[in-house]
């Protein structure tokens, strides 16, 4: 049993993180505000982050944070073009209803 | 005791978490966004991750957080959005994040003054995390660089044509 930094068993933070990327999922499926749509991606991004540091901490790698730093660093680019889109849309449409956006049908 | 402090950071973690996605104003959700985002940060301190919890702070309930903020605040102009922000911010709407953030700050607190909590030699501090940073995965950070740029260029197009008209209807 190699050592880790905590007693805490690995497979608890990672059905923690798989919970929260659980939510994070239904709030993009269920909600309709496109505010609250980038906010469920930032908690689905969150729950990877975590999935990823405990995997470092677990093998006690420093290569779980860097994955980590990079995961954050695509939540700040998405986070910037969809608040970008956000600004777009209300001042098409007036609201933030996501559906009100659904013109490119495929 | 630190398995105790876990599962304490995880259930407010959680709770905040369901709270986000099931809130109606934009600005409560928020409120209970960065709460969860919090006790992630605690989590990553007690997994041994100093640096990863310094940065959630740092850059997520920092910088991404207050990105959000703005976006909210540009959306809410005019006078009948002041009344609904003094009606979504009445005190009794802050009584639920002041419970979950003050329960990590008991934790952090314990953390600060008690023994240390996590094992001496396992956690992985910030100098191990930037010398791999910047010689094993130097490609990765200048590929990060390139899409901060892109990020950057393409918020840039996608929102000056907001900014234009809003200057418009003020004139």
């Amino acid at each position: 049993m190699m050592q880790t930094a905590i007693s805490v068993p690995v497979e608890h933070v990672l059905v923690l993180a798989v919970a929260l990327f659980l939510i994070g999922l239904t709030g993009v499926l269920v909600r309709r505000n496109i505010l609250f749509l980038l906010m469920s991606l930032e908690i689905m991004m969150n729950a990877c982050g975590l999935a990823f540091v405990v995997a470092g901490a677990r093998w006690v790698q420093a290569d779980g944070q860097i994955m980590y730093m990079f995961v954050l660093a695509l939540a700040a680019a998405e986070v910037a073009v969809g608040l970008g889109l956000v600004l777009q849309l209300e001042r098409r449409f007036r609201h933030l209803d996501i559906d009100a956006a659904s013109e490119l049908k495929g | 005791m630190e398995t105790t402090l876990f599962y304490l950071a995880a259930s407010v973690s959680l709770i905040s978490t369901l709270l986000v996605v099931t809130r109606t104003s934009a600005t409560h959700a928020l409120i209970y966004l960065i709460i969860s985002l919090l006790s992630i940060a605690v989590i990553f301190y007690l997994l041994g991750a100093p640096f990863a919890a310094a940065l959630e702070i740092v850059i997520y309930a920092g910088a991404i957080m207050v990105l959000f903020l703005f976006v909210v605040m540009m959306l809410n102009l005019g006078p009948s959005q002041m009344a609904q922000e003094r009606r979504w911010m009445e005190p009794r709407m802050w009584i639920g994040p002041s419970i979950l953030a003050f329960i990590l700050f008991l934790e952090v607190v314990y953390m600060v003054a008690g023994s240390p909590v996590v094992t001496p030699g396992t956690a992985i501090g910030p100098k191990l995390v930037g010398e791999q940073l910047f010689t094993t995965y130097l490609l990765g950070v200048e590929l990060a660089g390139f899409l901060l740029l892109a990020a950057l260029v393409g918020s840039y197009h996608v929102g000056r044509r907001y900014m234009r008209s809003r200057r418009e209807e003020v004139e």
